[in-house]
């Protein structure tokens, strides 16, 4: 509940911070409508204290029996025969990051492997921080499957009780996380960029409003507090060679009947964008700015004699510049190479979290108030029209 | 078949600037819009609609206000609106949505296919859509980009990492969609704006859909808001400017700088 107390002295310091529009003035006192989530904006820049949040304890689980990190381990196909399969770096990143809660609460590091094969998988997840791996080997985990991986997923939660479950926010872990979260009645936050343990829960940040503002969440009540955390975000840790984790092999009851969405196809292009956008350690990427389809190619070349990929801007996807699988952004592909180069793009919101993470930016606009320069290190303010087709040029003398 | 499209109401986040002294959001001015993956998520249903002449109902949830964008997916051609609008509603984070939603789904009826924005351009959480599935226990399919019906085959095509699949499901099956390529946000003309204003509308509380207090608002929530605050700031970029080849003469010795020319 909210609610504004006598306090209120109708100064109107709440209204425009609000977030939701959900503030009016009514006789010189605070009124919230039912746009309100309950936010707290408002509450932190009060002059007076007027406004309070009430949170209502709802019925105490126990939750003392909850423990461990685990992290989902996510397969991905890679094409080739004899390994038809690999861990997905977003895996290690997550271990990576779930290394440190652990060890902070002092409990397991656990990844959660689901497969119709072992490849000896284990080895590489101990490297990178798991104490143990929780298998699960069945014919019918061949392929992700929504109905059959979270009801292992829950049978595995439900027998374990681990206090934290990480994955990665791919298409498959967004598409996981929230079918095990709505099961098991837990909290799952979206899209972290940075998770710490305060006062022995998961404090979870995230962007919200298009990278706008950032948001702290707490799962105070449920276990597992489970998160999803984009590719690139979490720092790889150094695998320590030969470190091992235990197997802990596990069974489930699965059959045909609870696979009630089928393949009937599957088309993956092992050198499209996304894939190579992602892993990417130079991105040239253009925006609108760069005018039309053929003036954006000059931006392949560049890329070419800069060893990196092309990106392009939501807008430059939209205007038919580039292949959406080349699109960089909240909905595109989330990217953090060495180099950012990129030109033409002014820099929407959706556009800078999906980049901003990159260690050198370098970004070119005529508008010398575009916001990407806010995040670039370098920015150049002229026209990319006259200026790329010279840094072509230029770059093909110097090789 | 009956059709049910999830939509939202949302803050148009491109048109969000942030103060930069404050670190504070700038609302105003900011216009409410139907969520842009939604939009193309009542395309596909009304595409689906079209061909085979099956019922569409859409339903949102949130303050009076939202009714709007249930009456433009009416002037789109939509048969049936519905708004849950309550106080209880308030605070309520992705898993208190999705049971109120399912809630909602179940009062309209027999419903064979659900369909939704992949995600919501505010909370960019993608988590409502298979929250209301698993309420419902019916199957998803996530992120897709086409949807055909062939009988009692729901056929979707859905982006996976560097490519697609092919998927069935028979209904009732709910499933979240992408802006392809395949549909186009339309906008409504007048006379179907006149014409929506006749069709059902229905704006059910959450006695209304027989929602539980306890699962509902910030009580039923599992996750809280802890603190809310402004993005880091980052350190000013090092400016030039210079068109044409002062330009060119500027990236490359950033370039250089930065040893990303290799000698």
């Amino acid at each position: 509940m909210i609610e504004v107390s006598k306090k209120c002295i109708g100064c109107n310091k709440c209204v425009p911070v609000c977030p939701f529009a959900a503030i009016n003035m009514i006789d010189k006192k605070a009124t919230m409508n039912e746009a309100c989530t309950l936010c707290g904006v408002c509450v932190q820049v009060c002059p007076v204290q007027a406004i309070t949040i009430t949170r209502e304890e709802a019925s105490a689980r126990d939750l003392s029996g909850y423990k461990g990190v685990w992290v989902y381990v996510e397969l991905s196909e890679t094409g080739d025969k004899t390994h038809p399969k690999k861990i997905k770096q977003v895996t290690f990143e997550l271990l990576s990051a779930g290394r440190k809660l652990a060890d902070e609460l002092g409990e397991d590091l656990c990844a959660v492997l689901l497969t119709d094969k072992n490849h000896g998988y284990e080895k590489e997840l101990g490297e990178y921080g798991a104490d143990k791996v929780y298998m699960v080997e069945h014919d019918e985990l061949f392929e992700y499957n929504t109905d059959i991986f979270s009801s292992v997923i829950v049978g595995l939660v439900t027998s374990h009780k681990p206090s934290i479950m990480l994955y990665g926010a791919t298409i498959q872990g967004r598409d996981l996380a929230p079918r095990v979260a709505s099961t098991l009645y837990v909290g799952l936050t979206a899209d972290c960029t940075a998770l710490a343990i305060k006062d022995g829960l998961l404090l979870q940040s995230r962007p919200a409003f298009g990278g706008n503002i950032m948001a702290d969440i707490l799962a105070p009540r449920s276990r597992p507090q489970m998160s999803t955390v984009r590719p690139n975000v979490m720092k790889l840790a150094e695998p320590v060679h030969g470190r091992a984790a235990v197997v802990v092999r596990e069974s489930a009851r699965l059959d045909k009947s609870l696979r009630r969405v089928k393949v009937l196809e599957r088309k993956i292009d092992h050198g499209a964008g996304t894939a190579r956008i992602e892993n990417a350690n130079v991105i040239v990427s253009g925006g609108r700015g760069m005018k039309t389809k053929e003036k954006f190619k000059q931006l392949e070349e560049i890329s070419k004699l800069l060893g990196g990929v092309v990106g392009a801007s939501r807008a430059a996807v939209d205007l038919g510049f580039k292949e959406k699988t080349h699109q960089v952004g909240q909905s595109g592909t989330t990217v953090s190479p060495k180099l950012y180069l990129c030109f033409g793009i002014s820099g929407a919101v959706q556009h800078i979290v999906g980049m901003k993470a990159s260690d050198v930016i370098v970004a070119v606009n005529k508008d010398p108030n575009a916001p990407i320069f806010n995040v670039a290190r370098y920015g150049i303010v002229g026209d990319v029209n006259e200026i790329v087709p010279k840094l072509v040029e230029a770059l093909k003398k110097g090789k | 078949m009956h059709i049910a499209v999830m939509i939202k109401q949302v803050p148009d986040s491109t048109e969000v600037k942030i103060n930069p002294e404050t670190g504070t959001l700038i609302r105003a001015g900011v216009p409410s819009i139907l969520n842009p993956y939604d939009h193309f998520a009542l395309e596909a249903a009304l595409e689906l609609k079209k061909k085979h002449g099956f019922k569409l109902s859409v339903i949102s949830m949130g303050p009076p206000q939202a009714k709007s964008v249930v009456q433009l997916a009416l002037a789109l051609g939509a048969d049936e609106g519905v708004l849950l609008s309550d106080m209880a509603f308030a605070g309520s984070d992705t898993w208190a949505t999705s049971y109120a939603l399912a809630k909602g789904i179940k009062k309209i009826g027999k419903v064979d296919i659900i369909f939704c924005g992949m995600q919501a351009i505010d909370g960019d959480t993608a988590q409502t859509g298979p929250g209301v599935a698993q309420q419902l226990g019916i199957p998803q399919i996530t992120f897709c980009e086409h949807v055909d019906v062939d009988g009692r085959r729901v056929l979707a095509r859905k982006q996976i990492d560097g490519g697609h699949e092919l998927l069935e499901a028979r209904p009732p099956v709910l499933l979240t969609m992408i802006m392809g390529k395949d549909y186009a946000p339309k906008h409504p003309s007048f006379l179907a704006v006149n014409g929506s204003l006749k069709k059902p509308f229905h704006v059910w509380s959450a006695a209304d859909i027989g929602a539980e207090a306890q699962y509902l608002g910030l009580k039923g929530s599992p996750t809280q808001v802890d603190k809310i605050y402004p993005p880091p700031q980052r350190e000013k970029a090092a400016m030039f400017s210079g068109s044409g080849q002062e330009g060119v003469e500027k990236i490359l010795s950033v370039l250089r700088g930065e040893n990303f020319l290799g000698e």
